[in-house]
């Protein structure tokens, strides 16, 4: 891919991202940023990459470090948010 | 060109479902009805993101690049997709020691201590972009963003390729200032250090001078691959991230969370740029806005602009405003009984939730209240300010996890022309939220923030620990000297518990 198709991407999903996250009720704000914070570990990607790579050992300790703090987020993220989600309930109809 | 393409067409198409699950995760936090779907789609993401990496970049085993005729090589990932058991046995140790992290962090944690945990998870993602810039600068042939030239005496030359080099200088930049910033919103979230501002003086110049100096080394490293200048870019960042943070105060804290967020997302963006990376590319994208709209809400709901948050300095000493000598003018004190007495007088009842709330765990004895309440046929109903407490939507959480159905609990803009027909406001916990001076007095420094109009409804119940303290502006509170307001001067949880008493 060349960096205007990736520029492409980039620009296309700001908007995109302007808009689902207007469209986010403000009672899921936290949730919200937690959920966000799961997902931006998606760099597990390159820190996956780094530690499966041979050639750099310096590199691929940097990898497997990254590949921890990132799984950290993503277990702990994705957990909170479900754990929050969870609590919200609707009224009871009698 | 780039050996991107050397990832096979149907990793670049998983990238995208991957992009696409993201999408849809911060979709369904439209309603809490498809939440929890959202929350499973983001899940499926990251699993379709994680796998494919894996299956196409676990090598079986170091295949040499291959050598074209002449002197030139170019090298990319490797073309063999299968799979190295010790490569593949360490990286899920790696995962396996994050997620039990991770899990038993997301389980203990308490819903009060949301802001300090998303902070600390953001400082994470910082360190963990940081980490990958100086990897794919440490090994840039396994990244794909690298030129070997192998001249014919003498070692071969790795060149990473000048828009990479900038890519990876600012996702190592925008991570580094993640990462020391985060860290301390973590410290004053979690009261470590003081919520007070710190004021360095010159900071303003230092500050532009440090951002000036790494924009500028970012433009060095094009010309100059040193390790110097890359790990002075990190170095460099590091101090920012810390310096840009220490002077913003406690009351601002929903700002540089939701900002940080922001940061977050946009160094994924720049390591996606790097990677040719589309799931990272969206992502980065889609949590950059998100914070950028959430820092934008809170600012607008403070009534200040993001330059002037940044800037810091705000919510330190107490300035006297508005209204005069504080102590000496007249004001009601109630007791829980007379509180209890009125409400279940009242046809309606709107709660006004703040920090205080979340501070003294008054969530679930609070509940129990609005439960009794509704039993003596009181409609109850809650009234969120977008700043109460120290991230965007953090009372709606802390409500919910009280088990307030979300249907009680109503926004400013929704709920604020009800308390003109509300008999009682019971405010637990907030104070500038609640302050009239906001509408009226131009020399308050909250002049011109929306609040709510408690004012308005009968009777107003305040609960508060003492009469000395004030709201974290530095602002004295009209709302205590009005005639229809009415003191409860005590702990939020042991004021709101003898409430219950004397319902139940």
């Amino acid at each position: 891919m060349d960096f205007i198709s990736i520029l492409s991407i980039f620009v296309l999903a700001c908007f995109v991202g302007y808009f689902v996250v207007w469209g986010v009720t403000p009672a899921l704000h936290t949730p919200l940023m937690a959920v966000t914070n799961a997902i931006s570990s998606v760099i597990i990607v390159g820190a996956l990459i780094a530690a499966a790579a041979a050639g750099a050992a310096g590199a691929k300790w940097l990898g497997l470090l990254a590949v921890v703090l990132a799984s950290v987020n993503i277990f702990g993220g994705f957990a909170v948010t479900a754990r929050m989600l969870a609590m919200y309930k609707k009224k009871e109809r009698r | 060109m780039h050996e991107g393409a050397a990832v096979p067409a149907w990793a670049l198409i998983a990238y995208l479902v991957a992009g696409v699950c993201f999408i849809l995760a911060l979709r369904g936090l439209s309603s809490p009805e498809s939440a929890q779907r959202g929350n499973r789609f983001g899940i499926a993401g990251m699993a379709i993101a994680v796998l494919t990496t894996l299956v196409t970049h676990v090598p079986e085993l170091v295949s040499p690049c291959p050598q074209p005729p002449g002197g030139w090589r170019i090298c990319g990932p490797r073309e063999s997709f299968h799979l190295d058991a010790l490569v593949l046995v360490e990286i899920l140790i790696a995962i396996a020691i994050g997620a039990a992290i991770g899990l038993v962090t997301a389980r203990r944690i308490a819903m009060t201590a949301m802001p300090q945990l998303v902070a600390a998870f953001h400082s994470l993602v910082g360190l963990a972009a940081v980490l990958v810039a100086a990897a794919a600068y440490l090994n840039p042939e396994a990244f794909g963003i690298a030129v070997r030239i192998t001249p014919i005496y003498g070692p071969s030359i790795v060149n990473i390729l000048p828009v990479s080099r900038v890519e990876m200088g600012l996702g190592a930049a925008i991570g580094a200032i993640t990462f020391s910033g985060s860290v301390i919103a973590f410290l004053k979230l979690n009261g470590n250090m003081s919520g007070k501002p710190i004021l360095l003086p010159a900071r303003h110049v230092i500050n532009l001078a440090t951002l000036a100096l790494i924009l500028g080394l970012i433009g060095w490293f094009t010309q100059d691959q040193a390790p110097w200048v890359f790990f002075t870019i990190c170095g460099l960042s590091f101090l920012i991230g810390f310096l840009l943070i220490v002077p913003i105060g406690g009351a601002d804290m929903p700002v540089v969370v939701s900002m940080l967020n922001s940061y977050s997302g946009w160094a994924a963006a720049a390591m996606g740029f790097t990677l040719h990376n589309t799931a990272m590319i969206v992502t980065g994208a889609l949590v950059g806005s998100s914070g950028a709209i959430l820092s934008y809400i809170m600012c607008r709901a403070m009534n200040r602009s993001f330059i002037s948050v940044i800037a810091g300095g705000f919510g330190g000493d107490a300035v006297a405003a508005g209204g005069g000598a504080a102590i000496d003018r007249p004001w009601k004190r109630g007791s829980a009984e007379d509180a209890a007495f009125l409400m279940s007088q009242a046809e309606q009842v709107i709660i006004v939730p703040g920090y205080g709330m979340a501070v003294a765990q008054a969530q679930h004895a609070l509940r129990e209240m609005g439960d009794l309440l509704k039993k003596e046929g009181v409609t109850v109903k809650y009234a969120i300010h977008p700043v109460a407490g120290r991230m965007p939507g953090h009372m709606n959480v802390l409500l919910a996890e009280a088990n307030v159905p979300y249907d009680e609990v109503f926004e400013l803009e929704d709920i604020n022309s009800e308390f003109a027909r509300t008999d009682v406001a019971f405010v637990i916990g907030a104070n500038d939220v609640t302050n009239p001076a906001a509408k009226t007095d131009k020399s308050s420094p909250i002049y011109g923030m929306p609040v709510l109009d408690v004012e308005k409804a009968k009777t107003v119940l305040f609960v508060k620990r003492s009469m000395g303290g004030v709201g974290y502006a530095g602002v004295d509170n009209e709302l205590f000297y009005r005639d229809n307001t009415m003191m409860l001067l005590a702990d939020a949880k042991k004021m709101v518990e003898e409430i219950v008493k004397a319902l139940g």
